[in-house]
């Protein structure tokens, strides 16, 4: 049962990213979305956890939400994917269900 | 004719994934019209409101960035950003929209807006003020 | 509401405002001020494109004193004040003249 994991808060505000990367199981995906994609750049002060937890669990981020936020795909986490709608709608259906972690 | 008072308007959250930081901007564009001495401070997730190269036009929402611009013409001048939330997310005064305005006691010259502070400074600032509005 | 120019419905709020800022057209602006019993000369075609300028910029309409500033730099100083401005709008020069730009009622500000 490998599940998607959505994460939708900013790792900042809320500790909703840090509650998932720590329940999330080897062979799961975890996308951010929406103010969520702050967890995905690199050089924070939660960049290092993300990286620790990419040996396990795949990473994706929403790139329409990226670039609303002003934020550079060049400044993204060395191993995230980056996925339009139709990617996430594609993760939804490659994967046993999906965790909306609010 | 009543007496001037500080006003600051702290802002905490991200745009876009609350409404907090938009009507924020439009209470401080509303009050504007009563001349009051205003400052606004960025910290937390509110140094994410003025990242620039914002572009919403594939999540459907209103890029409200560029009216940030527009704050020098309603004699908002005074935007502090605190230091420490820039640092834990990256961010460097480089990503932040290049705020200006014209000082009208000296030739209209084009002045920054922005200035970093520390937490230190921040909070002394936040003490000398009269009201404080959160968002 | 709604107003009908050169066989187009344009859709309005209850006071005259354009619902849709992309909708808006030269004509629009003119059978809006008929509307008022205006006519739209240069002069209020230089306020109205300088606001239409303003908000694709900054996305909001300008503060008046940012306006009658600009209008003063473009058409002299003469023109550059409240008065100039409130005669040639006199329902107010930035509700008036938004209306007719095709903005949004702007908010707090005459």
């Amino acid at each position: 049962m490998a599940k998607l994991h959505t994460v939708n808060k900013s790792p900042f505000e809320r500790d909703a990213l840090e509650a998932c990367l720590r329940l999330a199981k080897k062979g799961s995906a975890v996308l951010l979305i929406e103010d969520g994609i702050y967890g995905a750049m690199s050089g924070t002060a939660i960049s290092d956890k993300v990286k620790q937890a990419m040996s396990d669990v795949s990473f994706y981020v929403l790139g329409p939400d990226v670039a609303a936020r002003g934020m550079k795909e060049d400044k993204i986490i060395d191993g995230f994917k980056i996925v339009d709608y139709n990617g996430f709608v594609d993760l939804t259906t490659e994967y046993d269900g999906v965790h909306a972690w609010l | 004719m009543s007496t001037t008072k500080k006003f600051l308007y702290v802002n905490r959250k991200a745009p876009y994934g609350t409404i907090y930081a938009l009507e924020s901007l439009e209470v401080v564009l509303i009050g504007a019209a009563f001349e009051q001495d205003v400052s606004l401070a960025f910290i937390d997730d509110g140094v994410y409101e003025l990242t620039k190269g914002q572009d919403t036009k594939d999540i459907g929402m209103k890029n409200f960035s560029p009216t940030y611009s527009a704050l020098g013409d309603f004699d908002v001048s005074k935007i502090y950003i605190e230091k420490e939330s820039l640092e834990a997310r990256g961010l460097t005064l480089d990503d932040l929209l290049d705020l200006k305005y014209e000082d009208e006691d000296d030739d209209y010259a084009e002045k920054d807006s922005i200035h970093v502070v520390s937490r230190d400074e921040l909070a002394d600032i936040m003490d000398e003020q009269d009201v404080v509005l959160s968002f | 509401m709604a107003l009908e120019v050169n066989g187009k419905t344009f859709e309005t709020d209850e006071e005259g405002y354009l619902a849709n800022l992309n909708e808006w057209e030269p004509d629009l602006a003119n059978a809006m001020a008929k509307v008022d019993g205006a006519e739209l000369t240069e002069n209020h075609w230089q306020v109205i494109n300088f606001l239409r300028e303003y908000y694709e910029e900054y996305q909001i309409a300008p503060a008046v004193r940012v306006l009658t500033k600009a209008i003063g730099k473009k058409l002299g100083k003469d023109k550059g004040n409240s008065k100039y401005l409130y005669e040639l709008f006199p329902y107010g020069p930035a509700k008036q003249a938004c209306k007719y730009a095709g903005l949004p009622k702007p908010t707090g500000c005459v």
